[in-house]
């Protein structure tokens, strides 16, 4: 019996405390996957709320204002601190990076473990929201004074950010490490998967930016419980502050959340169309690296109507529309990725189009929000709503779902169903348009977002109840995408080793599903290998 | 015809065309509008805007779409055979886009420097009124001491300077029609401008964008443009009485 196939069978046991007590990357990605995707889902129920609520003027299915300003808290908090990030650089990283990089494991495996811990941690305090009197109903932002004057227990949101933050900084220790010293002989710096890249990228700018958002909700709290005076103008200090600081990170963390998921696009792309990466190096080092470059700042046009000086403001306007030569950049090699390529519409493909589209309409209508004087009308609207839902919420949710189809065969060592797959995303990604597009315009049309109720706008309810059927439609998609999964783990065919004929190293060398330790045998690359040396 | 003379008829010319516009907007007892106000700058810089970023949309999409069709797997075992760029050619993908990308970029942001300015300079002859913030209302105060909630009464035709200041939380005050907003935050007196006209007499929303708490999407109230002669009476009629107090 081979060291592969008894590992195979060691781990074909289930059992709970092997799970937890896991140092096994793939464990600890799969942790990682079942936190992320129950976040997703919780706080996609309170979407499901929220747009039921507004479909009529007054109260739909709650009289009291603070429910519904406590579900806007969650999802908000929980789809980009608890399913986003962590999805991305919790469980894609964690699958892939070893994988990718022919590495056995992490370079500490049992920092790893402590991560997935810490951010379990995150997620049961989050979900207590729903248990204890007076959750936070302080939007994912927190922006004092409210959050300190508010009954809500604002405590929770800080805790919930610094032990998410904690598990993030730990994963970008440890993941910068194994990128740095654990790539396979042969491995060199312009042959990594562009994922690898994005996700270095995306681990840089945590270590860097995430202690300023613990900074800042750490002073909120001091504030509201040590009767400390950081935000409080009545003795000197200024709400300003924690806008600068909160900004600070959290524009960041939209390069954070989109860049993996850009990288996730690359690989499909790239296997779909069995075709090199069209100019590599300029993807990595003008895309890639100019996007984490810029994006300490761009924060201030988050704030361009808080009294931010006008010397300020102009200086932020131009270096925010310059994002758009990065980020152009990454969208000319996706596409010329297709150039003389050849293309294989399977589910995770037709993810990778529909990102393509969302986030060229996301993309595209982030112009307006960084020209300060444009901005005046849209801030706090449901422009804004639509805008990032289109370029970060929906494109970057597409980037995971199409991954995690993609890496579905070597995960589970199970296919899944085409039809039922391709159902799935059509659902989801006409629902998206629905919603989005139509949010937008609402916010054009200076319907504000957060808003519980809006007698002031009547005329808009018809508008609203469109948006709401597209919501559903969103959430029904996202369910049969979790039944092809189920459908897939029960009845799912066996997978061959390669199922796409893909030339990255986790699905030529590899065995499916990995066993510990992921390649038996030492790896041997020659010399002209690359993970998309298609078409020689 | 000499050039002297000319310039001397193209002047009466414009002077008999001033006196008799004038003389008939005396007439109709209709005042000469401000042109060039924020609101009007901002829908003249979206509308390019949104042309600008349909353009570069649909030119994108079209590219895409056409690679997706065109480059489908004619048979099962095909690899792409994408082109391996000179190092001049990949210099080039990333140089050309960056100028590309700048100019759009500059010319915009030149664009919304210039519309900024109007936006933060407030005309010397405007109407000051103070507005206040609170959880969840807001409070309007004149200079003749006249205090009322949700309703900013003002005259048409004139700029009027807001001023604003937030008893609590952080607020912000918007007009959707007019195209302005601006956040109120204690301890802070933050302004804005804007130029009701004539032709936009009537009532309009004004309502709080940021987020305040439990009734922040009550937080609304009317602008109401009123004639300027019906706004002063207003003014007259509901200013305290002096010596009373």
């Amino acid at each position: 019996m081979s060291v592969a196939s008894q590992a195979l069978t060691a781990q074909s046991k289930f059992s709970l405390k092997e799970w937890i007590f896991t140092t096994d990357h793939k464990r600890v990605a799969i942790l990682y996957l079942i936190g992320s995707f129950a976040a997703f889902f919780v706080a996609g129920i309170m979407a499901m709320l929220m747009r039921t609520e507004l479909a009529t003027v007054g109260p739909t299915i709650t009289s009291n204002p603070t429910n519904y300003n406590v579900w806007l808290y969650f999802h908000g908090a929980a789809m980009i601190l608890g399913y986003q990030i962590p999805s991305l650089t919790g469980f894609f990283a964690n699958y892939y990076v070893p994988l990718m990089i022919g590495a056995k494991d992490v370079a500490f495996p049992r920092l790893n473990a402590l991560s997935v811990w810490l951010y379990w941690m995150g997620i049961v305090l989050a979900l207590l929201t729903f248990v204890i009197p007076d959750p936070p109903d302080i939007m994912w932002t927190g922006y004092p004074p409210y959050s300190i004057i508010t009954p809500g227990n604002t405590a929770f949101y800080t805790f919930t950010v610094l032990l998410i933050g904690f598990s993030s900084i730990a994963g970008g220790v440890n993941f910068l490490t194994t990128i740095i010293r654990m790539r396979a002989p042969g491995i060199t710096w312009n042959k990594l998967n562009i994922f690898i890249w994005c996700t270095m990228a995306a681990f840089v700018m945590q270590v860097i930016f995430v202690p300023i958002l613990g900074t800042a909700v750490t002073l909120l709290s001091f504030d509201k419980y040590l009767g400390t005076h950081f935000f409080d103008a009545n003795a000197g200090g200024t709400p300003l502050i924690y806008e600068n600081l909160f900004w600070f990170y959290s524009h960041p963390a939209v390069y954070v959340i989109l860049l993996p998921g850009v990288g996730l696009i690359y690989e499909i792309v790239a296997t779909f169309a069995r075709n090199r990466v069209f100019n590599y190096k300029g993807v990595v080092y003008g895309g890639i690296w100019g996007t984490v470059l810029l994006s300490g700042v761009v924060w201030g046009h988050h704030i361009y109507v808080s009294a931010i000086p006008s010397w300020l403001a102009l200086i932020i306007t131009f270096t925010t529309l310059l994002i758009s030569i990065p980020v152009g950049l990454l969208v000319i090699g996706i596409v010329g990725t297709l150039y003389k390529g050849s293309i294989e519409f399977k589910t995770p493909m037709l993810y990778a189009v529909g990102f393509m589209f969302l986030f060229l309409i996301g993309g595209l209508t982030g112009i307006p929000n960084a020209m300060s004087a444009i901005y005046i009308h849209i801030h706090g609207t449901q422009w804004i709503t639509g805008h990032f839902h289109y370029v970060m919420a929906v494109s970057v949710t597409t980037a995971i779902i199409g991954g995690t189809y993609y890496v579905w065969p070597k995960m589970t060592g199970k296919m899944y169903n085409e039809t039922l797959g391709k159902l799935g995303f059509w659902l989801f990604f006409i629902g998206v348009n629905i919603t989005f597009s139509l949010t937008m315009w609402l916010g054009y049309k200076g319907w504000p977002r957060r808003y519980y109720d809006y007698s002031q706008f009547p005329q808009f309810q018809g508008t609203q109840q469109i948006i709401t059927a597209g919501s559903y439609i969103i959430f029904l998609g996202a369910l049969v995408t979790l039944i092809t999964w189920i459908h897939s783990l029960i009845w799912g065919e066996k997978a061959p080793q390669n199922p796409w004929g893909s030339k990255s190293l986790e699905w030529t060398h590899a065995p499916t599903p990995p066993p510990p330790g992921n390649y038996p045998e030492p790896l041997k690359l020659s010399e002209d290998w690359h993970p998309y040396g298609y078409g020689k | 015809m000499g050039r002297k003379n000319f310039l001397k008829r193209l002047f009466y010319l414009l002077f008999a065309t001033v006196i008799l516009s004038a003389s008939m907007v005396y007439a109709n007892g209709i005042k000469i509008e401000m042109t060039g106000t924020p609101a009007e700058g901002w829908e003249h810089l979206w509308r390019e805007l949104m042309i600008d970023i349909t353009v570069i949309g649909v030119v994108f999409a079209a590219v895409t779409i056409y690679l997706l069709i065109t480059n489908r797997r004619k048979r099962p075992g095909d690899e792409g055979q994408g082109p391996k760029l000179s190092p001049l050619a990949a210099f080039g993908w990333v140089v050309i886009p960056i100028f590309v990308f700048m100019a759009d970029d500059i010319y915009l942001a030149a664009e919304s420097f210039e519309l900024w300015g109007n936006y933060r300079n407030v005309p010397a002859n405007a109407l000051v009124i103070n507005v206040e913030g609170y959880m969840w209302g807001w409070d309007v105060k004149y200079p003749e001491k006249i205090i009322i909630t949700n309703e900013l009464r003002v005259p048409a035709g004139r700029p009027i300077h807001i001023k604003l200041t937030s008893r609590d939380v952080v607020h912000s005050f918007f007009i959707p029609d007019f195209h302005v907003k601006w956040d109120a935050v204690k301890g802070r007196e933050n302004y804005l401008w804007f130029y009701p006209k004539q032709v936009e007499a009537g009532e309009h929303v004004m309502t709080c964008t940021e987020f305040c708490g439990m009734l922040h999407s009550s937080m609304f109230g009317k602008v109401i443009v009123m004639p300027e002669n019906e706004f002063n009476k207003w003014i007259e009629d509901n200013k305290p009485k002096g010596g009373n107090v």
